[in-house]
C-alpha cells in the first residue's frame, strides 16, 4: 500500500488533457464559479433510481473515478434527500416507484431541483407506453432540466449541471 | 431418482428444437420434473408461459439444456415451487403477470404486482382495476430482542430500488427478506409485437451492466430462431464484447466491495482501470457500455481500425496495475477481516437454486455456460470456469479477480486470430422459436422467443439475479447488519434484471 499511495503523490495527475478530459476540464471550470455563487462551496445529490436499467447509474459512478473526480467541484452524493440540493432521476418512473418518487422529493428541502438523467427520465425511453410505467421524471415531480441520453456519458452529466446552474 | 435424460426419454419426441429439445409434457411428467429438480437430478434455468403453456427450461450434465411445456388447463398447472422452492418467486410473478395459478404453491403474495399498475395480469386478462397499494405480508421472525429495520425501496447511495426487511437481534441479523418489483417496466409485454430492432433495445436494457451479454442473448436467440449464422468476424467480436463488459464489472464491483469495507484506494484505483476498460470500448465500438452493437445477426457496427491497439492499450494498463492491487487486497489484514467468512452462502443452497456466475462458483458450483454450453466464439476458445470453496464475500471478490485475468487471455486471444469479412448477415428467415443462455458477468443470462413474421410474438428474458437474490437472505443471515452493503455488493443482483 505504502509504494501505490507514495507513487500516487509522484505521478502526475490523471486527469491529463486529453480531448475528453480537456472537455470536462473546461465544463468544470465553469462549474466551480457557477456553483460558488448560487450555493457556496457544495452542491448536494441525491439519486434517485425511478425505474432504470441501471446503464446511468453506471455512468453516475464515474463522475466520482479519478478522471472525473466530481467531489473536486464541491459536487457530492449524499445519501439522504434531506441533504440534498438536486434530485438526480433515472429511469422511467415505474408505477411502483411513483410514491418513493414522489416522497423522496418531498423530503428534500428546498430550494431545490431536480434532474432528469438519461432518455428514459426524460421521455420515458423505450419503456414510455407500459401498463407499468407512470410515465418520464417531468410527470410525477416537476423537472428543471434534462440530460438525455442512453445513458449520458460523464461529460455529459458534467455539462447538464452547468446547464442547471445557469438557470 | 429420475435423471433428466430419463424424463426427456419418456416425453417423446421434442416439440421444437430451438436449438434445445422443447418437449410437449403431460402433467405426469411435468410434475416428475419437479420431483427430479427437487432431488437435484436437474438444474432450474428458468419457468415461464406464453399464455398457453407453460414452459421449464432445465439443465443437466450429461443431457444438457431443455425445454418442457405443459398446456395450461383453465390458467392452472402443477406448481413446481411446492416441490423446489428456487421456482417460488417465478411462479408468483407469472401469476401476477399472467393470471396463472401453481396448483400447490401456498405462498399466495403477490411478488412484481404491487396494486399500483392499473390493470391485473397485464399479460393474461388484463383487465383494468383501480391503483392501490396492496399492503404485504412480510413473513414472521418473533421474539423478544428483535427489532426489524426496514430499508428501502429507495438506498442511500447510487443504488438500484427494493426493499429489505431486517429482523435483527441486536446488531445480528436473524431474517432478511426481500422485497423486489419496484423497477418492473413490463418489459414482457412491450416484447408482444415488436420489430427486431425495438425487441433488441428492450433487451439490452433489461439490466444496463449486462446490455452486451442481454443483446448477445436476444441475438443468439433469434439467430436459433431463424436458423441465421453470424459471420465468423462478428461471433469473435461478440466475444471480445462479452469479455470487456465482464472485466469492466468486475473491476466495479471489486473496488465498490473494498470501498464498502471503507478500503477506498482500491475503489480509486478500480475505478481507473475501469474507465479505461469503457473508453476502451467507445473508441471500438461506439459507446462506453456496447449497447445495442449486437444485433440478430452479427454485430451493428465492426470494430474502429484503431479499436485493437485501444484494447491492448487498456489491457496492458489492467497488467501493470491489477497485481498490486491484488497484492493489496491479499495483504491488507484490515480489509480482509471484513471479507472473509462473511456472507458465507453453502454449496448446497447455490447448487439448490443453481446460482451462476460469481455466487455460484465461489461455493463451489462449476456452471459456466462458456463451459458447459459452449456458444461461439467460446466453442472454439476453451473456458475454464473459476472456482473457490468458501461462499463467502471474499471468495466472491476471488472469482472476479480470477475472470478479470481470464478475460484478458479471451480477449487477447480473440484479437490476435480475428477472421477478416462482414460483420452482419442477413436473417435467414423471420419464424420459429428460439432459446439461447449466454454468460453475462453475473453469470447466465436466458433468452426464448417465438417469432411470427419478422416480429417477437412471444419473449421472456430470465436474468441471473432471479436465482442469486435469495441466497442472499441466506448470506446475511448471523452477520451483522453493517455487514449487509458488503454481502451486497458481493453479490450485486441486478434489480431491474429480475424485475423485467
Amino acid at each position: 500500500m505504502r509504494t501505490l499511495l507514495l507513487e500516487g503523490l509522484l505521478k502526475t495527475p490523471l486527469t491529463e488533457p486529453g480531448p475528453d478530459q480537456a472537455e470536462a476540464g473546461r465544463l468544470a471550470g465553469e462549474l466551480d464559479a457557477l456553483a460558488r455563487r448560487m450555493l457556496g462551496r457544495s452542491l448536494s445529490i441525491r439519486a434517485v433510481d425511478a425505474g432504470s436499467c441501471n446503464g446511468c447509474e453506471l455512468e453516475m459512478h464515474a463522475l466520482g473515478n479519478a478522471f472525473y473526480d466530481l467531489e473536486r467541484f464541491g459536487l457530492r452524493f449524499v445519501a439522504s434527500p434531506r441533504h440534498a440540493d438536486v434530485l438526480m432521476i433515472t429511469g422511467p418512473v415505474c408505477a411502483n416507484m411513483r410514491v418513493a418518487v414522489e416522497r423522496t422529493h418531498a423530503a428534500t428541502p428546498s430550494p431545490k431541483w431536480v434532474v432528469a438523467v438519461g432518455d428514459c427520465a426524460c421521455t420515458g425511453g423505450v419503456f414510455a407506453g407500459s401498463y407499468a410505467i407512470a410515465g418520464a421524471a417531468e410527470d410525477v415531480v416537476p423537472v428543471d432540466l434534462r440530460i438525455p441520453g442512453c445513458p449520458p456519458d460523464p461529460v455529459a452529466l458534467l455539462r447538464g449541471l452547468i446547464g442547471l446552474l445557469g438557470v | 431418482m429420475t435423471s433428466l435424460a430419463d424424463l426427456l426419454a419418456r416425453s417423446g419426441t421434442p416439440a421444437a428444437r430451438m436449438p434445445a429439445p422443447r418437449h410437449a409434457v403431460s402433467a405426469e411428467i411435468w410434475t416428475a420434473a419437479a420431483a427430479a429438480l427437487a432431488h437435484g437430478a436437474a438444474d432450474l434455468m428458468g419457468l415461464w408461459s406464453d399464455g398457453a403453456s407453460v414452459y421449464l427450461a432445465l439443465h443437466a450434465p450429461d443431457s444438457g439444456l431443455a425445454v418442457l411445456s405443459l398446456a395450461l388447463e383453465d390458467g392452472r398447472y402443477p406448481s413446481i415451487g411446492r416441490h423446489h422452492p428456487p421456482a417460488q418467486r417465478l411462479e408468483r410473478a407469472l401469476r401476477d403477470l399472467h393470471g396463472l395459478v401453481p396448483v400447490g404453491l401456498e405462498d399466495e403474495r403477490p411478488w412484481l404486482d404491487h396494486g399500483v399498475w392499473g390493470v391485473r395480469h397485464p399479460l393474461g386478462g388484463a383487465e383494468a382495476r383501480p391503483r392501490a397499494p396492496v399492503p404485504y405480508a412480510f413473513l414472521r421472525a418473533e421474539g423478544e430482542p428483535l427489532h426489524q429495520i426496514p430499508v428501502g425501496p429507495v438506498h442511500a447511495g447510487i443504488i438500484e430500488p427494493g426493499h429489505f426487511r431486517f429482523s435483527a437481534n441486536g446488531e445480528t441479523v436473524v431474517r432478511l427478506e426481500e422485497r423486489l418489483g419496484y423497477v418492473h417496466k413490463g418489459i414482457d409485454r412491450l416484447m408482444l409485437g415488436a420489430d427486431m430492432a425495438r425487441a433488441g433495445r428492450l433487451a439490452a436494457r433489461l439490466s444496463g451492466d449486462a446490455t452486451v451479454a442481454w443483446s448477445f442473448a436476444f441475438s443468439r436467440a433469434v439467430e436459433a430462431a431463424t436458423g441465421t449464422e453470424p459471420p465468423p468476424r462478428a461471433r469473435a467480436l461478440r466475444g471480445v464484447m462479452a469479455e470487456l463488459e465482464r472485466i469492466a464489472n468486475h473491476l466495479g464491483d471489486i473496488g465498490a466491495v473494498c470501498n464498502d469495507a471503507a478500503f477506498s484506494i482500491m475503489l480509486a484505483h478500480c475505478g481507473i482501470l475501469r474507465e479505461t476498460v469503457l473508453r476502451a470500448a467507445q473508441a471500438c465500438f461506439g459507446h462506453r457500455l456496447m449497447m445495442d452493437a449486437i444485433v440478430p445477426g452479427g454485430l451493428a457496427r465492426d470494430i474502429a481500425g484503431e479499436g485493437a491497439a485501444r484494447i491492448a492499450a487498456a489491457l496492458a494498463a489492467i497488467d501493470a496495475a491489477f497485481p498490486r492491487l491484488v497484492t493489496l487486497y491479499d495483504t491488507s489484514s484490515s480489509l480482509q477481516d471484513r471479507t472473509v467468512s462473511t456472507g458465507r452462502v453453502s454449496a448446497d443452497l447455490v447448487r439448490r437454486f443453481a446460482a451462476g456466475g460469481h455466487v455460484g462458483r465461489a461455493s463451489g458450483r462449476r456452471f459456466d455456460t462458456r463451459a458447459a454450453l459452449p456458444y461461439p466464439p467460446y466453442d472454439r476458445l476453451p473456458v475454464e470456469p473459476v472456482v473457490y470453496e468458501e461462499g463467502d464475500v471474499d471468495a466472491r471478490v476471488r472469482v472476479r479477480i480470477g475472470e478479470v485475468r481470464q478475460a484478458q487471455g479471451l480477449i487477447r486471444a480473440l484479437l490476435a486470430d480475428l477472421p477478416d469479412g462482414p460483420v452482419l448477415a442477413p436473417l435467414a428467415g423471420g419464424d420459429g422459436e428460439g432459446l439461447a443462455l449466454v454468460e453475462s458477468f453475473r453469470g447466465d443470462v436466458l433468452v426464448w422467443l417465438r417469432l411470427a413474421g419478422g416480429s417477437v410474438e412471444r419473449a421472456h428474458l430470465r436474468d441471473p439475479s432471479w436465482f442469486q437474490w435469495p441466497l442472499l437472505e441466506a448470506a446475511i443471515e448471523g452477520n451483522i447488519v453493517a455487514d449487509f452493503p458488503l454481502c451486497n455488493k458481493s453479490f450485486n443482483c441486478s434489480y431491474s434484471g429480475h424485475d423485467l
